[in-house]
């Protein structure tokens, strides 16, 4: 991150004497205050509040008593609560191998020497633009009506019942709208990954007699690699939100074998649970940090990218 | 930006490099060898892309009987326009529509305007502490997803009388407000201090600098934070439907789900309904697409 300047202080000489005489334009408060103080109210004060109830008994309204850590350890015996958490770190980790394999492919091919370029990028990126939850409504139809009559038709019995109805398989219907949706941003990057790679070294290679498979292995996902850590890490943290599109595939069904930890703390809430959900939310809250924390570790000092 | 030019030129030059050192041919000229092979693959790609927005356009067009005789792929015939009629009264579309657009235009606006003034200061005072610790503290909410302040935020908005569209405008921005700023501030950055001088020279306050000088110069990098801001705002379920109260103000995605039972087999008044409200985004997209490429690619290596 570079420093910036500013016209007083230019002389390096003083900087200390400058900036001690120059005042700050009053109109820059009036930049950033504003944004401050909305920022404050709307994320960071019910932010501190959540975390406060999730020490009491609270139900939403009215009275209340604290408890201590009593959410917390009860939470750690919720088997509703643990099925969402196991749900969500499966379904994330899944979900981030397959829209990074086809992504990474993806890009590999709209790198090469192909028609259509631009029209094709523009199709793929098409789904990113789309309502999540509406495109799972229709991706619903397809699964609970088309593929079973298509099943019935071509005489294939597994096809033949609602993958969604199916509580061991319907978090791969989840997987597979997801990644359809989460393709593109992975693969707009994995773009820009691939052509800052140079074009020599694919043609020394080529001398040396490595093969097209050898090359993509060995030169291009080497030096993507930074690439490949963003969209891992982007692609995780988003995946464990996962809610809309959830919400219009399974509604976390059958039974709750597809609810995610969003879902879960949203339903807790309203069946009165507040403070307890919070409690959640906040260890929730802690796990993203926690990965925000990696990301931040992994990606320092890659300034190459 | 200049993102899209940088890749097309790229581009040439790698698949130039690749076809020479093929063929060995790097003193005669270059003969482009299109790959047809990669190129069949990538459209059958595309197909799976396309398939179910051509199933939600040809199930919205059909009539009531061919949209449940259960073969999804078939052409409508004849061309129905009933399922928008119906999915017009039936969800309120023209409300619907209206609070989506209200909404989506509310938070774009409060966005660019806020992260663009906010950045500025910041980069303009950047040796004072405030400023400093301010563009972290804004930074913060990348690291705070909705479903943590959720339950908070639906009783505040609850109290302050923020329980409509204008609440969900108030959240969405500041949601927004991380990843905007943090291309504004890398875009100013990049911007030389002798144009202010220059500016001020001939006695321009430091408001006339911004929006004479700054805002325009802005300018791609607010299309790019814009089109972001409108996809987001545009296509959300989550917080309109927690935050909003009144199911009459509701946007067109959460109508969708509160119609949903409503809907029940008439699914081309379902799949009218959806078109309806997935259109105007994809539209956008098709017309700003060189932003929404540049911003995801800017977004990720600067985040």
């Amino acid at each position: 991150m570079s420093t910036i300047t500013t016209p007083s202080s230019t002389s390096a000489a003083a900087p200390q004497k400058q900036r001690a005489r120059r005042r700050v334009e009053p109109i820059f408060y009036f930049f950033l205050v504003p944004s401050l103080v909305l920022f404050t109210l709307a994320i960071t004060i019910p932010g501190i509040i959540g975390i406060f109830f999730s020490f009491t008994n609270s139900i939403g309204i009215g009275d209340w008593d604290f408890v201590g850590l009593t959410n917390y350890i009860a939470i750690f015996s919720d088997p509703a609560i643990l099925q969402s958490y196991l749900f969500t770190f499966g379904f994330s980790i899944v979900t981030v191998i397959a829209v990074n394999v086809v992504a990474f492919l993806l890009a590999v091919g709209l790198t090469s020497r192909i028609r259509m370029k631009s029209a094709l990028r523009t199709v793929f990126v098409i789904p990113m633009v789309v309502s999540g939850i509406i495109i799972a409504y229709v991706f619903n139809f397809l699964f609970s009506n088309s593929l079973p009559s298509l099943g019935a038709a071509a005489g294939i019995p597994w096809l033949e019942s609602s993958l969604l109805a199916n509580p061991d398989l319907a978090w791969v219907a989840v997987v597979l709208v997801t990644a359809w949706q989460a393709v593109p941003g992975a693969l707009l990057i994995y773009i820009a990954g691939l052509v800052a790679v140079p074009g020599d070294v694919y043609e020394a290679a080529e001398i040396d007699g490595a093969s097209k498979f050898q090359q993509l292995l060995k030169i291009t996902l080497p030096l993507v690699s930074g690439y490949v850590v963003i969209n891992i890490i982007l692609g995780f943290k988003g995946f464990l939100n996962a809610y809309d599109i959830i919400v219009g595939l399974t509604n976390g069904g059958p039974g709750t074998s597809t609810r995610s930890i969003a879902m879960t703390v949203i339903a807790g809430f309203n069946g009165g649970d507040y403070a307890y959900q919070m409690a959640n939310a906040t260890i929730f809250f802690v796990v993203a940090i926690v990965i925000s924390l990696v990301q931040l570790s992994l990606t320092r000092g890659r300034n190459a990218l | 930006m200049t993102n899209q030019a940088t890749l097309a030129i790229d581009d040439s030059t790698r698949g130039q490099a690749v076809t020479t050192g093929a063929g060995r041919r790097r003193s005669t000229p270059k003969v482009e060898r299109v790959n047809w092979s990669a190129t069949t693959i990538l459209v059958l790609c595309a197909v799976t892309v396309l398939l179910p927005l051509y199933v939600t356009v040809s199930m919205a067009f059909k009539t009531q009987g061919q949209a449940v005789d259960g073969n999804a792929f078939s052409f409508p015939a004849p061309f129905s326009l009933d399922g928008f009629v119906q999915a017009w009264t039936l969800t309120n579309f023209p409300v619907g529509a209206a609070m989506s657009l209200l909404v989506t235009a509310g938070t774009v606006l409060a966005t660019i305007i806020l992260a663009a003034f906010a950045s500025y200061a910041i980069v303009r005072n950047w040796e004072r502490r405030l400023f400093r610790y301010s563009f972290f503290y804004l930074l913060g909410a990348m690291f705070i997803p909705f479903p943590v302040v959720a339950l908070p935020q639906i009783q505040l908005t609850g109290r302050l009388g923020l329980d409509n569209p204008f609440g969900v405008i108030l959240l969405a921005t500041m949601f927004q407000l991380s990843f905007s700023v943090l291309l504004f501030t890398a875009f100013l950055r990049s911007i030389p201090m002798e144009l202010e001088e220059s500016a001020r020279i001939d006695g321009a306050t430091t408001w006339q600098t911004f929006w004479k000088l700054i805002f325009p110069l802005l300018a791609p990098m607010s299309a790019t934070v814009g089109i972001f801001a409108f996809l987001y705002a545009w296509n959300d379920f989550m917080m309109p439907s927690l935050i909003i109260s009144d199911p009459a103000l509701q946007t067109l995605p959460v109508r969708q789900n509160l119609f949903q039972t409503q809907f029940s087999n008439n699914y081309h008044v379902s799949f009218a309904s959806y078109l309806m409200a997935m259109a105007p985004a994809i539209i956008a997209y098709l017309f700003t697409q060189r932003w929404v490429m540049a911003g995801v690619t800017q977004g990720a290596v600067k985040g």
